[in-house]
Parts: structure tokens; C-alpha cells; sequence
């Protein structure tokens, strides 16, 4: 076959041996791990006989319990090779000086940076943002799955398979090597002619179609499915952060999806939107790319704040203050997030009156910021706060953020920016909001939500030593960057020659090596915790006297939530309940309507990872044939009308009797 | 726990029996979310018109829209595009009138309509591109086949989308999971129509005034 060069190409596009990474020794390293790792893996799960279990309980799972645990799998996984990536630029940009030119070349180096930005915002922080939202959102509002449960398993693959396309462009070919936002002409076909930019783009369209589908499903689920007498104004804050976080990804992944696709006709077909040869234009990219690009990071940070409040109001025993400020805070913020994604590009030239305009608009976005700070400061103010690991963060969160805050607005103006544009200041500005925003409330969610989950406590011995190695460390990384951004020293570099720099990267780097040891906490803590689980168990359902309707179920919930729909009289519905000496029903259960499990939705993904992977490699044959396949996969989808069943009325009554034992077991005063 | 706040409240007494309801339905959300799914496409056809709107004019010393569109030619295939619109909704009402056989019969002229706009679009590209004014010829001609090409496309999706759903009607006749999708699909030609009027006047009829 080998012999006959044209059936090779058609068959196998650009894809040879060539592209298999063995001259460089940092990727064969790491595949030689990978490859251990993943055969681990799968004798363990081979010699416990759990494939079955796998396959039955997870993958074809459309629980959103089930679903949201898995979101989060993912995102601690990619935030280990996000992180992996971190390093070694850190590590790089300490020694890269005078004559050392560090360990990694500036081909390898590029691919870095971008794949960190890709991984750590796509693959990262949506996912676990997602996956809250999956997991929290049906419980909170008193509903027994979301509105579609069959999407929502699909979603969730199609993000999956965009980071095994991102994860194989590792081992089979490259990454792009133009940043996470892959501006033309860099990422044009004549500057990128390789795989990177393709890798790129049909990961992002692959994961994209997967967030949209859940922002639908989620906004239909929570404007539709609250329990009775939850009115607007009677949602949990998280659930109101989580329904604009939605709205703002129904509105915004669309336009990254058209400015792909406008990318990828550039690279395919040889069409001139962003080259300038015939009249096209590359800032409409830039501006596009914006577009969405700004919503995302409020995409990002808004559930976030959600999860801060129930936290806050939960570990200081308080209502929150000021609910409906928040809610309008929240609402201001989505809308506001739309009128300034061009502060991304003061420096285009737009203009004085452009520049001022959307310089005014970013800076307003810090008021309603602002009043939910503010709104957290009070809840603390005279509350009986628990230090407990939940509200660490959350401290450590308004501390960080507000630094953030405040630097962000310094970029906020036009002159300033001119400056500081595309400076180490400007990483350390972002990194300063998403790490102390969003990364924080991960760690505290997990916390806080972790034994709603699994039904054990997390050890909190290991959860402060994460907490602490990740603050201190974060403080140590990226306060460096701030003073070498304002003497002037520009993002993506791979070498230095001025030495009098070097001291600031070497604190940066010790800062990413207790950024690392706080990450192996948290592994630990996993471990350490599991093994403790008797130790820990949470036998309540609510183990931090917390004030929504999630914590009125057992930890874990049984498959169908709520065996009653509850009914709703206040914005904290579960602290009302508890204060009106709610007891729970023990008869009268009836058969409960759920959907059923289904395949669909990973053979689906699956067949379109494998055209994404042919369209990359121009493989054209195979991308024809495996578009044919989904579209059939699809259609044969939509002949299945049996998709619900009932769990019975007894088998109901057994899990509730179970429950029952076992809150027998407390002591009274316990609850 | 003292809590302050929710004092308008002490006053009320509530016993266990009111948390909870024995029978609850919570509505379905297909149509709402199949309508967040139509906006979300409507900002990518928004993006597409941006786009065109701003290359539109970018001819680099090619063709323009003056010298190539065949304005009779787009008269027709809209008239059978705005009739498909039509037909859908004759169909729909024979569905509430629970006539099956009438209702396939109007989906049928339907998908036939679709695919004329269908061919005399593709008529017209061939055309232009056997002219020399493919889409790689200048950033007008790019953003002009990216968004005619990007409805037809859908429209295309539609048509399949079409032939399935009448198998499942021969199949199942109106089950209320049909009559769901019929409103979908019905929702979509006719969101499909309403791009199609932007197309025509925007690119169509302001593309060819000097």
C-alpha cells in the first residue's frame, strides 16, 4: 500500500509517521506514561469486572447526577494536563536566559501555551462550571432530571471527545502554536499550514456544539421544571447565576461557532474572510472571536458567584443579604457582558470615541460586581461563620478577586492599556480573576457539594493544605507577573536576554510549585477521604445545616431526587422547611416517570470525534463516510419512542424506608 | 439559628402535609427549547449577515453582485420557498384535524418545493462558479456562498429531516411525541422562510443597486 503514494493520501490525507512525536523526547515521555496509565487502568477495570457497571451506570447514563460527576471528572483530569503545561512554562521562562535557551524550543513552547489556554478554559473550567450547574440545578429547584435528559448525555460526550481530539493532537500530529484565540493570518493556512489550527478548530466545534445543547437544556429546565410556588424571585441565587450563565451561552457559543467556520472555509476552501489579499478583513475575526470570547469569562465567573453565596449564607447561618440586588447584580452583568469586547483590542485603532465607549461600559461592569461583594461582606457581617474548608475559599476568593477587580479596571482605560496590551500584567490581571473566581470555586463547591454527592465529607485536614499551597502559591506565581508586566515584558515568550528579569520568573515558578503541591492536596485529600469514608459518612443529607432544597434529600439522592415534588415558600426552601419542623412523608409514594438510558448519545459523539479526526488529516474519504454515519445514528435515534419508564411505587417505598433506618440511626438532636 | 430576616414569616404556620404535592407534571419544555435552539442559529445566520455586511462590497476588482445575480432566477426560487412555507401550514392544519393522509400529502409538496429552492440554487452556484466567481474569488464572493450556502444547507437538513418524520408518521400515526416534532420542524421551515426574506433583500436586491 505503501507503494501506491495516491491511494495512501486519499485514504490516510496528511497523516504518515512522520506525524508520530518520536524525535522529541518530552511528548514520548509523556505518551509512554499515558500509555501505562491507560493500561492500568483498563486491567484494573478488566480484573474487577467493570465494564459492564461502566457502560450501564455512566456512560449511557442520562441521570444529571451521573452526568454532572462525570463534567467534573473531566475537568480535574484536563486540569491536570492544563496544569502539566503551566509548569513547564513556568519552568521555561525561569531558566530560558542569555545563553540557556531552556528546555523547550519555541515550536514546542507556542503549542504550550496555546494548548494551556484551550484546555484550561474549554476543557477545564466549563466542564466543572457545567457540571455544578448538571449536578445542583435539578436538586435545587425541586425537579427529578432536566428537561432533556438525553442532550444532556450527549452534551456531555461531545465536550468529552473535543478534549480527546485536543489530548490526541498530543501523540498524532501538533497543537496550534497561535494562543487560545488563534488570530489570522496567524492561524491562517499559508502561516499554519500544519495540523494545529485544524486540531484547534474541530475540538472547540465538537465541545461547542456540546455546551450549546446544555445551555438550552438547562434554561428549558429551569424555566420550566421549578417546583411549585418557586417563583423567580424564590430561586436559589446559584440557580439564578446558573439561568443567566445559560442565556449568556445560548447567545454566545453561536457566534464562535460561525467565526470557525468562517476560520475553517478560510483554511479548506480557500475563501478570504481574514486574509487581505482579496478583500478580507482579519479584525472581524478579532472582533467575532470577542464577541463571544467576553460573555465566556462571564459564562465562567457567574455560577461561580452563585456557589459563593450558598456557601456564605450556609457557613455564616444567615440568609444572604441582599437577594434581590444580588439577582439584579447578576442580571446587570449578563446584559453589561455583551458592550465590551472590544477592551480585548483597544490597540486596533478604533478610534478615541469607540475606545471610551466600550472603556466606560467595562468599567460600569465593576459596580454590580462590587454590590456582590458587598452583598457577602454583609452576610458575614455579625453571622456565626464556620471556618470550615468551603468558606476558605470563599474568603480566599474575595480577597483575590477583588485585587483582580481592581487591575482589571486599570486595563479598563484606554490609555493604560495602550501599555499594558498584551503584557505579562495583562496575564497576571486574568489569571488574577479566573484563578481567584473560578478556580476557588471549584475547590469550594467540591467541598461544599462533595458529600451531597458521595455521601461522605471530604477530609478537611488535606482540604486546608490545598487551600493554603493554592492561595500562597497563587499570590507567589502571578504577583511577579504584575511588576514584570509593568516594566514591560510581553506574554508568550520562550527566552529572555535581559538577566536583571530572571529573580521575578524564578518567585513565579516556586509560586507554580506550590500551586503543584496544592493540587497533590487535593488528590490526596480525595484518597486520604475515601479511605475515611466510614469516619466521614454523612447519614443527615445535610451535613452543613445548609438552606436549599438539595440538602432535603439523602446524600447521594436516590435516582429520582424527591419522591414528592416539594412545594416552595421561600428563596432558602429547605431552612424555611426546617424551621416549620418539617417531617418527611412515609407513605402514599406513587410510580415515578423517568427517562431511560441510552447509547445514542456516546456512538453519536464518538462517530463525530472520528470526522473531526478526518477532516484534520484531510482524510476525506472517511470524513464523508463517518458524516454518512452520524446523520444515520441520528435518524435511527429518532425511531426510538420508548424512552421513559416508571420506577414502581414499592421500589419507591423500600428506598425511603432505607432512608428512614438511617435516620433513625441519629440521635435526635443530630437534626 | 437566629435569623432575623425571615421574621415576616414566624407568623405563619405550616404543617409537613404543605411541602409536598403527591402529583406533580411539570411541563414540557421541548418547544421552548427547540425555539433557544432556532435563536441560537439565528445568531449564526446574524454573524454570517455581519459578515456579509462588511466584505459585501469587497470585490477585489472581481465581479459584484450587480453583474452576477440573475434576479428572475431568485424571483422564482423564492416563490417556491415562501410556497413551501405555505404548504407546511396547510399540513399543520390538517394535523389538527387529525387527517393523516392529507397531512403527508401537504408535507410531500412541501419536501418537492424545498428541493426545487434546493435546485435552482444549486443552478445558480454551479453557474457562478463556472463564471469564475467562486467563492475564492473575492471576500464578497466568499461571504455571499458562506451565507446562501449556509441556509441552504439547512434547508437541505430540513428536506431530511422532512422524509423522516413522515416515515414516523406512517408509522405512528399523530402520537403526541409526533405532533411535538411536526410543530418543531414546522417551527423551523418556517424560521428558515424568515432568514431566506433577509437573503433576498439583503444580498439579493441591495447586492445589485450600483
Amino acid at each position: 500500500m505503501f507503494e501506491n503514494q495516491p491511494l495512501q493520501t486519499l485514504l490516510l490525507g496528511r497523516l504518515s509517521w512522520d506525524a508520530i512525536p518520536f524525535h522529541e523526547p518530552i511528548l514520548l515521555g509523556t505518551f509512554i506514561m499515558v500509555a501505562l496509565g491507560g493500561l492500568a487502568v483498563f486491567a484494573l477495570i478488566t480484573r474487577f469486572r467493570l465494564w459492564g457497571p461502566l457502560w450501564r451506570d455512566w456512560v449511557t447514563s442520562i441521570d444529571h447526577k451521573r452526568i454532572g460527576v462525570m463534567y467534573m471528572v473531566l475537568g480535574i483530569v484536563m486540569l491536570l494536563r492544563g496544569f502539566a503545561d503551566a509548569l513547564m512554562m513556568r519552568a521555561q521562562q525561569a531558566m530560558s536566559f542569555g545563553d540557556n535557551a531552556g528546555f523547550l524550543p519555541p515550536h514546542h513552547y507556542d503549542q504550550v501555551f496555546t494548548a494551556h489556554g484551550v484546555i484550561m478554559i474549554f476543557f477545564v473550567a466549563m466542564p466543572i462550571v457545567t457540571g455544578l450547574m448538571n449536578y445542583i440545578v435539578p436538586l435545587q429547584i425541586g425537579a427529578r432530571d432536566v428537561a432533556f435528559p438525553f442532550l444532556n448525555n450527549f452534551s456531555f460526550w461531545m465536550t468529552t471527545f473535543g478534549a480527546v481530539l485536543v489530548m490526541a493532537s498530543l501523540f498524532v500530529g501538533e497543537f496550534a502554536r497561535t494562543g487560545w484565540l488563534a488570530y489570522p493570518p496567524l492561524s491562517g493556512i499559508l502561516s499554519s499550514p500544519d495540523v494545529g489550527v485544524d486540531y484547534y478548530i474541530w475540538s472547540l466545534q465538537i465541545a461547542g456544539v456540546g455546551t450549546l445543547l446544555s445551555g438550552v437544556n438547562l434554561i428549558a429546565t429551569i424555566v420550566k421544571m421549578r417546583a411549585p410556588g418557586m417563583g423567580l424571585m424564590k430561586m436559589p441565587v446559584f440557580t439564578w447565576t446558573a439561568l443567566c450563565t445559560n442565556v449568556l451561552i445560548v447567545a454566545a457559543f453561536p457566534v464562535l461557532t460561525a467565526v470557525l467556520v468562517l476560520l475553517s472555509l478560510d483554511r479548506y476552501l480557500g475563501t478570504n474572510f481574514f486574509g487581505n489579499d482579496l478583500g478580507g478583513n482579519p479584525m472581524m475575526y478579532v472582533n467575532m472571536i470577542w464577541i463571544w470570547g467576553h460573555p465566556e469569562v462571564y459564562i465562567l465567573i457567574l455560577p461561580c458567584f452563585g456557589v459563593y453565596s450558598e456557601i456564605v449564607s450556609t457557613f455564616c447561618g444567615k440568609r444572604l443579604f441582599g437577594y434581590t440586588s444580588m439577582v439584579y447584580a447578576t442580571v446587570v452583568i449578563t446584559i453589561l457582558s455583551y458592550l465590551v469586547w472590544l477592551h480585548h483590542f483597544f490597540t486596533m485603532g478604533s478610534g478615541a470615541s469607540v475606545n471610551s465607549f466600550f472603556g466606560i461600559t467595562t468599567m460600569i461592569i465593576s459596580i454590580p460586581t462590587g454590590a456582590k461583594i458587598f452583598n457577602w461582606l454583609f452576610t458575614m457581617y455579625r453571622g456565626r461563620i464556620r471556618f470550615e474548608v468551603p468558606m476558605l475559599w470563599t474568603i480566599g476568593f474575595m480577597i483575590t478577586f477583588v485585587i483582580g477587580g481592581m487591575t482589571g479596571v486599570l486595563l479598563a482605560v484606554p490609555p493604560a492599556d495602550f501599555v499594558l496590551h498584551n503584557s505579562l500584567f495583562l496575564i497576571a490581571h486574568f489569571h488574577n480573576v479566573i484563578i481567584g473566581g473560578v478556580v476557588f470555586a471549584a475547590f469550594a463547591a467540591i467541598n461544599f457539594w462533595f458529600p451531597k454527592a458521595f455521601g461522605y465529607k471530604l477530609d478537611s485536614f488535606w482540604g486546608k493544605c490545598s487551600f493554603w499551597f493554592w492561595f500562597i502559591g497563587f499570590y507567589f506565581a502571578f504577583m511577579p507577573l504584575y511588576v514584570l508586566g509593568l516594566m514591560g515584558v510581553t506574554r508568550r515568550l520562550s527566552h529572555f536576554d535581559d538577566p536583571s528579569l530572571q529573580i521575578w520568573f524564578q518567585i513565579a515558578a516556586f509560586g507554580g510549585f506550590l500551586i503543584a503541591l496544592g493540587i497533590a492536596s487535593f488528590l490526596i485529600q480525595l484518597v486520604v477521604s475515601y479511605q475515611r469514608r466510614e469516619q466521614l459518612r454523612d447519614l443527615t443529607g445535610d451535613p452543613w445545616g445548609a438552606r436549599t432544597l438539595e440538602w432535603s434529600t439523602s446524600s447521594p439522592p436516590p435516582d429520582y431526587n424527591f419522591a414528592f415534588t416539594p412545594v416552595v415558600f421561600d428563596n432558602d426552601a429547605w431552612a424555611d422547611m426546617k424551621k416549620h419542623g418539617y417531617e418527611r412523608p412515609l407513605s402514599g409514594f406513587t410510580d415515578i416517570h423517568m427517562p431511560k438510558n441510552t447509547s445514542a448519545g456516546f456512538i453519536i459523539s464518538a462517530i463525530c470525534a472520528l470526522m473531526g479526526f478526518a477532516l484534520i488529516w484531510h482524510m476525506w474519504p472517511l470524513a464523508a463516510l463517518s458524516f454518512v454515519a452520524m446523520l444515520v445514528a441520528v435518524i435511527k435515534h429518532t425511531f426510538n419512542y420508548h424512552r421513559d419508564y416508571y420506577i414502581p411505587a414499592t421500589e419507591v417505598a423500600e428506598v425511603e424506608a432505607a432512608r428512614t433506618r438511617q435516620l433513625n440511626t441519629l440521635s435526635p438532636t443530630h437534626v | 439559628m437566629s435569623n432575623a430576616h425571615a421574621t415576616p414569616l414566624a407568623g405563619v404556620s405550616r404543617t409537613s402535609a404543605d411541602y409536598f404535592v403527591t402529583e406533580h407534571h411539570p411541563e414540557n419544555g421541548t418547544l421552548l427549547g427547540f425555539w433557544l435552539y432556532l435563536m441560537s442559529d439565528c445568531l449564526v445566520f446574524a454573524c454570517l449577515f455581519a459578515t456579509y455586511a462588511v466584505l459585501g462590497r469587497s470585490y477585489a476588482a472581481g465581479p459584484s453582485g450587480a453583474d452576477l445575480f440573475d434576479l428572475p432566477l431568485v424571483a422564482l426560487n423564492t416563490s417556491l420557498l415562501l410556497l413551501s412555507s405555505i404548504t407546511y401550514g396547510f399540513a399543520m392544519l390538517e394535523m389538527q384535524k387529525n387527517r393523516l393522509n392529507n397531512t403527508l400529502g401537504w408535507l410531500v409538496l412541501t419536501g418537492l418545493l424545498g428541493a426545487g429552492f434546493i435546485g435552482l440554487e444549486l443552478t445558480e452556484f454551479a453557474h457562478l462558479i463556472a463564471e469564475g466567481a467562486g467563492p475564492q474569488r473575492s471576500a464578497f464572493l466568499s461571504s455571499f456562498f458562506t451565507l446562501v450556502g449556509t441556509h441552504g444547507l439547512h434547508v437541505s437538513f430540513g428536506i431530511v429531516w422532512l422524509v423522516v418524520l413522515m416515515l414516523q408518521l406512517k408509522q405512528h400515526g399523530f402520537t403526541e411525541a409526533n405532533r411535538r416534532r411536526l410543530q418543531c420542524l414546522s417551527m423551523f421551515w418556517h424560521f428558515l422562510d424568515v432568514v431566506w426574506i433577509g437573503v433576498f433583500s439583503f444580498v439579493y436586491l441591495m447586492g445589485t443597486l450600483p
